[in-house]
């Protein structure tokens, strides 16, 4: 016999399943419960750098929308700096980095305002390209989906990032890239994810 | 020099696969190429902290937090108490646990939930709430009822309370479900089956804590809850590689 490690087990997932909204955006689900709902706000007021907004889509299998979904957010500020106390170096006030949100009901459509995240450094030196990382949950999703929203206009940028470099297939590389364009001069990300068939989009094992 | 370092690999073979076809919702919703994995950065150690300034002290009261003055919530009146631990076994202070549920009758107050049974007037269905310097939580609510779902033809969920937990880092980051000791629905969910291992599965069923209870109030259950440990970089730590 050997001596036994006295690790713990993580708690197992289950299916954020179609209720989600219940418990964590009850004002999409049709009540107001909460003084504050969390995760509204990602920059907040004081935020330096482009203001942006982030659309899309989830898509099926069978390649429609997915309508229960919920996303979050997590991203550095401008300078790329995370607001968080291991990472050195200061944020904004009122900066959090951090949303949630879900899809709309009827079309699946969901959407977020930021502002672009800075470059952020990476391991053994290398310097990450611009990205929100980005968490999905949703009736049928047995465990939460990490990906990365990587932005089309850091081409070069892009190019030498770490985590893209890690994708074999370049065709794939293209799921993680937001697609830019102006709305009423607003800066819109167009960015839909796919969870499976041709163009599945890269979903990392973090 | 021991600093904090990488999160444990996500043992994949406790969790759920992404694709369980008796769970039929999961057959178009689960990715088909293998996960990337990477190694962490600060991307991934990091995630959202949250303070009391984010919630109120009534949230993880969801027997009164929806009810009217006065009033509260129909069913039997329960706690759910435990402690949020890493895979170390150290607790994890200060992190956010939110938690939503059907009432007492399986009925979700939701603008999708059809099924038949009644909305409590008094219940809302939704808690959360900081863990304290011991990692330690509790909500009290109602013991939520089983309710039918559309998979099989005849499928019932067992009582459950889905919960969120947030740990210090994006990596952490977990959404599960509570069940409730003794309940023969759990061993026949197409959902708790998803999880492949029994221990596994055992992990989710919170027990009867009779030492928790408040007698002639409140029954109570126990639910800890495991997010994933941390390393200590005994040596050279390259994860910030400066
Ligand atoms: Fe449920």
């Amino acid at each position: 016999m050997v001596q036994k490690l006295d690790y713990l087990k993580e708690t197992p997932s289950q299916t954020a399943g179609p209720y989600v909204h219940i418990g964590l955006a009850p004002g999409a689900a049709g009540f107001e419960i909460y003084e504050k709902e969390l995760g509204w706000d990602i920059a907040g007021p004081n935020a330096k750098g482009e203001r942006i907004r982030v659309e899309g889509i989830v898509i099926d299998g069978i390649g429609s929308p997915i309508k229960d979904v919920m996303l979050e957010a997590w991203q550095a500020n401008a300078d790329g700096i995370y607001a968080h106390p291991e990472h050195p170096g200061e944020v904004e006030e009122g900066f959090r980095g951090w949303g949630r949100v879900i899809t709309d009901f009827e079309t699946g459509e969901w959407g977020f305002d930021t502002v672009k995240p800075g470059p952020v450094m990476g391991r053994s030196g290398k310097m990450m390209a611009p990205h929100i990382n980005l968490w999905i949950v949703a009736r049928g999703i047995n465990i939460g989906l990490n990906t990365r929203i990587y932005f089309e206009d850091e081409a070069e940028a892009n190019a030498a990032d770490p985590v893209i470099n890690l994708i074999e297939w370049e065709r794939r590389r293209a799921t993680l890239i937001a697609k830019r364009s102006e709305r009423d001069g607003q800066v819109v990300y167009r960015f839909d994810v796919k969870l499976q068939g041709e163009d599945e989009t890269v979903f990392f094992d973090i | 020099m021991r600093q904090p370092g990488e999160f444990y690999q996500r043992d994949r073979e406790w969790h759920p696969p992404a694709k369980t076809p008796d769970y039929k919702t999961s057959v178009t919703r689960s990715p088909e190429y293998s996960l990337l994995s990477l190694q962490q950065s600060a991307s991934e150690i990091t995630g959202p902290t949250f303070g009391h300034n984010d919630i109120d002290p009534i949230d993880n009261d969801m027997i009164h937090n929806y009810a009217q003055p006065g009033e509260s919530a129909i069913g039997e009146r329960i706690i759910v108490h435990g402690r949020v631990l890493d895979e170390n076994g150290r607790p994890v202070p200060n992190t956010l646990v939110e938690a939503w549920q059907a009432n007492a009758g399986g009925r979700y107050r939701h603008k999708k939930d059809t099924y038949l049974a009644p909305i409590d007037p008094n219940f809302g269905g939704c808690g959360r709430v900081l863990t304290d310097e011991d990692g330690y939580y509790f909500f009290r609510t109602v013991k939520p009822g089983a309710y039918p779902w559309r998979n099989w033809v005849n499928n019932w969920r067992p009582a459950h309370i889905h919960m969120s937990i947030f740990g210090t880092s994006f990596s952490q980051r977990l959404i599960t479900q509570c069940y409730f000791e003794g309940d023969p629905l759990i061993a026949k969910c197409p959902i708790v089956n998803t999880i492949p291992d029994q221990a596994a599965r055992g992990q989710l069923i919170a027990a009867l804590d009779m030492n928790a209870t408040i007698p002639l109030d409140t029954m109570a259950y126990k639910f800890d809850i495991v997010l994933r440990g941390r390393r200590s970089t005994l040596f050279e730590n390259r994860l910030e590689g400066n």
